[in-house]
């Protein structure tokens, strides 16, 4: 059912697939200064912007694990710099929320992050993108990946 | 007569197209006018702007499509003013038109013609190092996009030969009978900003610039450019071999009395920086280095981006000024240069020296100043006074940009922005006289079926050169729905966006993807472009392929690739799923809040006042005047009082301005049109309404507490000086000691303060002209850029002492002695003083952090405010209907705190010159089926935007009464909160709806749903 091109290599050089979820106003421009800074990052993560962190639905992240997501990241503004006055602070609700979840499905912690990365912060980014890439290495595909996809 | 609501703008670089911009915006008719083929300046040809590094085409390409769009902005190109008469309110202006030989309204700049055409001619674009034909286009991306043959060069034109460029165009623009023709407009004002030249360094033959390996750094800017000469690869002309040891030479034209050119110029210190960091990451094997007399790194990041250069970079830095380029017997260059650290005359040989040429005025300038009768100053700026940066001595006649003084992008569009609120003042009443409105094609319906057209973007090399862009193109047509897929070498150019618009046209389209760089620039400009189509914009999808894929991993060529069609794929899979979006009307409240009663915010206030609109100004002490208020004298030897005292008057007495003094903001609710505050007057409460709003709240000066003994008895701060030298001192100090950079440049405080060197000439000339006293200046670099070098002469011959200190060897202050380890002669050097006078840096002040909350706007890491983008957006953030200008937004002088406040004015005025403005389509929607009326989304807002109200459900046989969930689209931000909190998925945040995120996360996977 699914047509990348990646080849099937689940053990050597394989690479995780990520999903970024990225507030407009923060963390989709810190992933812009992280391009315009030059800063180098695995290939591994595939970025939906949203307006707001807050727009991020739990059932969003899920779909994502379903897909085959390897790795989601939820991420947005630094609490307080929020756009619309405290959507991050919904999503830290929603968060724990999902968390719990995730836990009880028996995915490992790594699997689901938050991080709140300002527009300036292109270096945090592209450091967050490679510090997840690498965990995610050593923990292998997801659990819930579906059959067939990479 | 009454007045005309038009202006003439002579300049269309960046500072005339700013103006222009606003005005058009404000209600005012614009003639754009320029004795070049196209409009963009000097900024269109650089490769990169200092210190962000963004790509300068990149940015600057939107505005030139927005100006050459605009329907109130009259592009007249290729033609000089010959003549201008009238006064204040009525001028008219004579112009020649030069024949282009092609009909601008036919030709449709494809090019074929400059293939063919025989006739070669050295390229001006790419500063000579490249050739293009007689028939051309300034550069790829010029606007307009049409040819131009010189006459000059052109073998039909000056020997009735060839005539091939007549033969292949098909759409029969050549016309070699075309004659030059006059032109006649009747304006109210008039803007100067006819820019700069670079300096020519054949009047310096000793840095040897025939020699193909000495170039300027104009050139050198174009080798940098990926649309350059070498496509970005740095080699050296001579034989196009990668140099190894490069050497940059600044001050070539600049401070230099000998040619007639002592000022500074200003911006070569962080051009220079910028090229040798650009120049390093195109080849990390270069060796670099900068000779410099001093480096002026004074603005916003440019001392942080200049550390950079030195720890990550490892660019050199030499401080000294080789007198000569010289060629040793076997034809190797070399300079030779004074080695501070061993005291030695060293040779460096190098293999390209980019010689850091000045801004000259450009050679236009002269004719029209005397033409309009305005006054040059000693270095050929048209002169204005520090009060009054952007006011000529001929009334109604404006100057901005670097024809006022030299000055980098964000001063430029500053003053821009600025002269349009001082043209509009006075024409205020003409507003909206001579406007058209922008008519875009009625919408056509779109049927069910999505027809999906795709567009990749070289971007240059930028992508292209790492993302294999025709397989991504491939890629893209066997996606489900796309009709339509193909390249582009710079997307967002104007000649593509006539290309989207013929697609959508022929291909029926009604969906259209662009994958290129990030919508955060460029969304708006392919929305218009979908607008023109007579397509919803909101059926615009981006991709970012630049920015998140070929920028960061541009070793992975192949990665990069598979994941640009995964991006591609999801913006694809969500097109399907587009809607077209509809927005609605809301009044404005037609007045501004102005928060800061220092220089800046008066001059705002007043500006803004002028053109028409009422003021609330409000100033948290008991005084307006700020900071300015303990200064007492002004660079140009005037008291400050002699600008402070009208400008409070003025201010006071303006019928528009309610001022509101002892008072601060205490709430705030609303949003751009609709603000609503509560000023608070020592407990009493003001409820005021308003529809915009200027953060000028100004920075203070450092306590130096921690740094040179500050606290003992004979140390102070310059302003302390400041007020000693108009009041008195205790005792007549007989020897002073000023140290520069106390407290800055530091690592707890790494940026410069931009003014303190100008302050401290300043004040020492004053002591040396009224005190017997000597004076010495212990400095890292002298930064008295711009004009103000000559304070920094006229301190020197007046016998003030400079002597450098380095960052690693600080001064060092006990009792009354200072020991200075001097650079220049390598020794320490003991001096007894009486005064010390530290140079302490602007600070922000702490309460910035409560408006920042207020306001929901960013500040730095300084804690100044964030404007809204570094370059091309100095005055606002980037939350609409929110401004900044003055020290708010980092350190400045006098004369650049007032331009920006011009320029906030003008930003102002454009928002408040409307009655009603469109809402956001991007707005949350309710399905009221869904909806049970829980009251969740009420609560999760903070806008108040959902309300619930009770209606009558008619279901199958009972009706009944139920609450349900309404959205004000005037108060609804988009935000999408609401819907993620939803428990029945009722609500569909526009452009974010459910359906769209999960579309994308399936095509993440591989999948492409196409609606059902
Ligand atoms: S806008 Fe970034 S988290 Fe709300």
């Amino acid at each position: 059912m699914s047509e990348s091109t990646v080849p099937q290599a689940k053990t050597n050089g394989w690479e995780p697939k990520i999903v970024a979820f990225c507030c407009n106003w923060c963390s989709y421009g810190g992933a812009d200064s992280a391009g315009m800074g030059r800063f180098q990052q695995p290939a591994s993560t595939r970025i939906i912007r949203v307006m707001c962190s807050g727009r991020i639905d739990p059932l969003h992240v899920f779909n994502a694990f379903l897909e085959g997501a390897d790795a989601v990241l939820v991420t947005g503004c630094h609490i307080g710099d929020c756009h619309y006055v405290n959507g991050n602070d919904k999503t830290k609700i929603k968060y724990k929320y999902l968390e719990s979840v995730v836990q009880q499905l028996g995915i490992e912690k790594e699997r689901l992050q938050l991080n709140w990365i300002s527009a300036s912060e292109g270096e945090k980014f592209a450091n967050f993108i490679r510090d997840v890439t690498e965990q995610i290495k050593k923990l292998g595909p997801s659990p819930l990946k579906p059959e067939g996809v990479v | 007569m009454g007045k005309v609501g038009a202006v003439a703008i002579i300049g269309a670089g960046i500072a005339g197209i700013q103006s222009a911009l606003d005005l058009a915006d404000g209600g005012f008719k614009v003639y754009l006018i320029d004795s070049k083929t196209t409009i963009g300046g000097r900024m269109a040809q650089l490769d990169k702007t200092f210190p962000t590094l963004d790509c300068a085409m990149c940015i600057v390409s939107p505005k030139l499509v927005e100006a050459s769009r605009h329907p109130n902005i009259d592009l007249i190109l290729y033609s000089d003013v010959t003549s201008v008469s009238g006064t204040e309110g009525n001028f008219k202006l004579k112009l020649l038109k030069k024949a282009r030989y092609v009909e601008e309204d036919k030709c449709t700049g494809c090019g074929i013609c400059v293939e063919k055409c025989p006739s070669k001619v050295p390229d001006e674009y790419n500063a000579g190092l490249s050739k293009r034909k007689a028939i051309y286009l300034a550069f790829p991306q010029a606007v307009p996009r049409v040819m131009t043959i010189d006459a000059a060069h052109c073998l039909y034109l000056t020997k009735e030969k060839c005539g091939v460029c007549k033969k292949v165009c098909a759409a029969g623009a050549v016309n070699y009978e075309q004659k030059d023709r006059e032109i006649e407009l009747d304006v109210g004002s008039i803007i100067l900003a006819t820019g700069f030249t670079p300096f020519d360094p054949l009047l310096l033959k000793q840095y040897k610039p025939t020699h193909p390996d000495v170039i300027t750094s104009m050139q050198f800017e174009r080798i940098l450019s990926a649309s350059g000469p070498t496509q970005g690869h740095v080699l050296r002309p001579s034989d196009g071999k990668a140099p190894k040891y490069i050497g940059f030479i600044q001050c070539i034209g600049s401070r230099n009395p000998h040619i007639g050119r002592s000022r500074c110029s200003s911006v070569c210190c962080m051009q220079a920086i910028k090229e040798a960091i650009i120049a390093r990451e195109h080849d990390p094997n270069l060796d670099i280095t900068i000779f410099n007399i001093d480096i002026r790194a004074f603005g916003k990041g440019f001392e942080e981006f200049y550390s950079r250069a030195k720890k990550e970079f490892g660019i050199k830095f030499i401080t000294s000024r080789p007198p000569e380029v010289q060629v040793d017997s076997a034809g190797k260059m070399f300079v030779r240069y004074e080695d501070l650290n061993e005291g030695k005359i060293k040779n460096m040989p190098l293999d390209l020296v980019v010689l850091s040429v000045g801004l000259d005025p450009s050679p236009e300038t002269k004719k029209l100043a005397s033409m309009l009768g305005l006054d040059l100053d000693e270095f050929g700026n048209v002169t204005s006074l520090i009060d009054h940066p952007l006011e000529t001595n001929a009334p109604g006649i404006h100057a901005c940009g670097v024809v006022q003084g030299p000055k980098d992008i964000p001063d430029t569009v500053a003053q821009g922005s600025g002269a349009a609120a001082k043209a509009s003042a006075l024409l205020a009443t003409e507003r909206g006289t001579l406007i058209k409105e922008k008519i875009y094609p009625k919408e056509k319906a779109i049927p069910e079926q999505p027809r999906i057209g795709v567009m990749v973007c070289h971007c240059g090399i930028n992508i292209g050169g790492v993302v294999n862009v025709p397989a991504v193109v491939e890629y893209a047509k066997t996606l489900p729905n796309v009709v339509h897929s193909e390249e582009a070498i710079y997307a967002c150019s104007k000649d593509n966006q006539e290309k989207i618009i013929t697609l959508i046209q022929e291909k029926n389209l009604n969906r259209f993807v662009v994958a290129s760089c990030t919508p955060r620039t460029h969304e708006q400009l392919f929305q218009n472009t979908l607008k023109d189509a007579a397509l919803n914009p909101y059926l615009f999808e981006f991709a970012n392929i630049r920015e998140h894929c070929s920028w960061v991993h541009m070793n992975e060529k192949e990665k990069a690739t598979q994941k640009a069609k995964d991006i591609v794929r999801m913006g694809v899979a969500k097109s399907n799923l587009l809607a077209p979006l509809s927005t609605s009307k809301v009044p404005v409240t037609q007045t501004a809040l102005v928060i800061g009663g220092g220089i800046a915010g008066m001059t705002c206030a007043l500006d803004i006042a002028n053109n028409g609109f009422p003021v609330f100004l409000v100033e948290k002490e008991e005084k307006l005047g700020g900071l300015l208020r303990h200064v007492t004298s002004l660079e140009d030897g005037r008291r400050s009082s002699d600008i402070i005292t009208p400008l409070i008057r003025n201010v006071m007495s303006h019928p528009r301005i309610q001022v509101f003094t002892g008072t601060q903001l205490a709430e705030l609710k609303g949003y751009v049109g609709n603000f609503e505050g509560t000023l608070d007057t020592k407990g009493t409460k003001h409820e005021i309404k308003f529809g915009v709003a200027v953060i000028a709240t100004g920075a203070n000066e450092l306590v130096p507490s921690g740094y040179y003994n500050y606290g003992a008895r004979n140390i102070i701060t310059q302003l302390n000086l400041e007020n000693a030298l108009e009041n008195g001192f205790e005792k007549p100090p007989e020897n002073v000691v000023m140290i520069q950079c106390a407290g800055a440049r530091v690592p707890e405080r790494p940026y410069c303060s931009r003014t303190c060197c100008v302050e401290a000439v300043k004040n020492a000339i004053r002591i040396k002209k009224e005190t017997k006293a000597s004076v010495y200046v212990l400095y890292r670099d002298m930064r008295t850029y711009g004009v103000w070098e000559k304070l920094y002469r006229e301190a020197s011959s007046l016998g003030v002492v400079f002597l450098r200190y380095s960052e690693e060897k600080p001064p060092v202050v006990k009792d009354s002695t200072v020991t200075v380890h001097d650079l220049l002669i390598g020794d320490d050097i003991e001096i007894e003083a009486d005064l010390i006078v530290l140079s302490a840096p602007m600070v922000a002040p702490a309460s910035n952090v409560e408006l920042a909350k207020l306001f929901k706007v960013p500040m730095d890491k300084n804690g100044f405010f964030l404007e809204a983008h570094a370059k091309l957006r100095p005055v606002e953030f980037a939350t609409t209907g929110v401004l900044l200008c003055g020290t708010a937004q980092a350190p400045k002088l006098i004369d650049e705190g007032i331009a920006q406040a011009s320029g906030a004015a003008a930003k102002a005025c454009v928002l408040l010159s409307k009655v009603e403005m469109e809402t956001d389509a991007m707005i949350a929607v309710v399905d009221e089926k869904l909806c049970i009326g829980c009251g969740t989304c009420v609560k999760v807002c903070p806008f108040n935007a959902p309300q619930l109200i009770e209606v009558e459900v008619n279901a199958e046989e009972v009706v009944y009464l139920a609450k349900k969930s309404r959205i004000n689209p005037a108060m609804c931000k988009g935000c999408g909160s609401c819907a993620a909190s939803c428990p029945t998925g009722a609500i569909s945040p526009r452009g974010f709806t459910a359906p769209q995120i999960k579309a994308a996360v399936r095509a993440f996977s591989g999948i492409v749903e196409v609606p059902s």
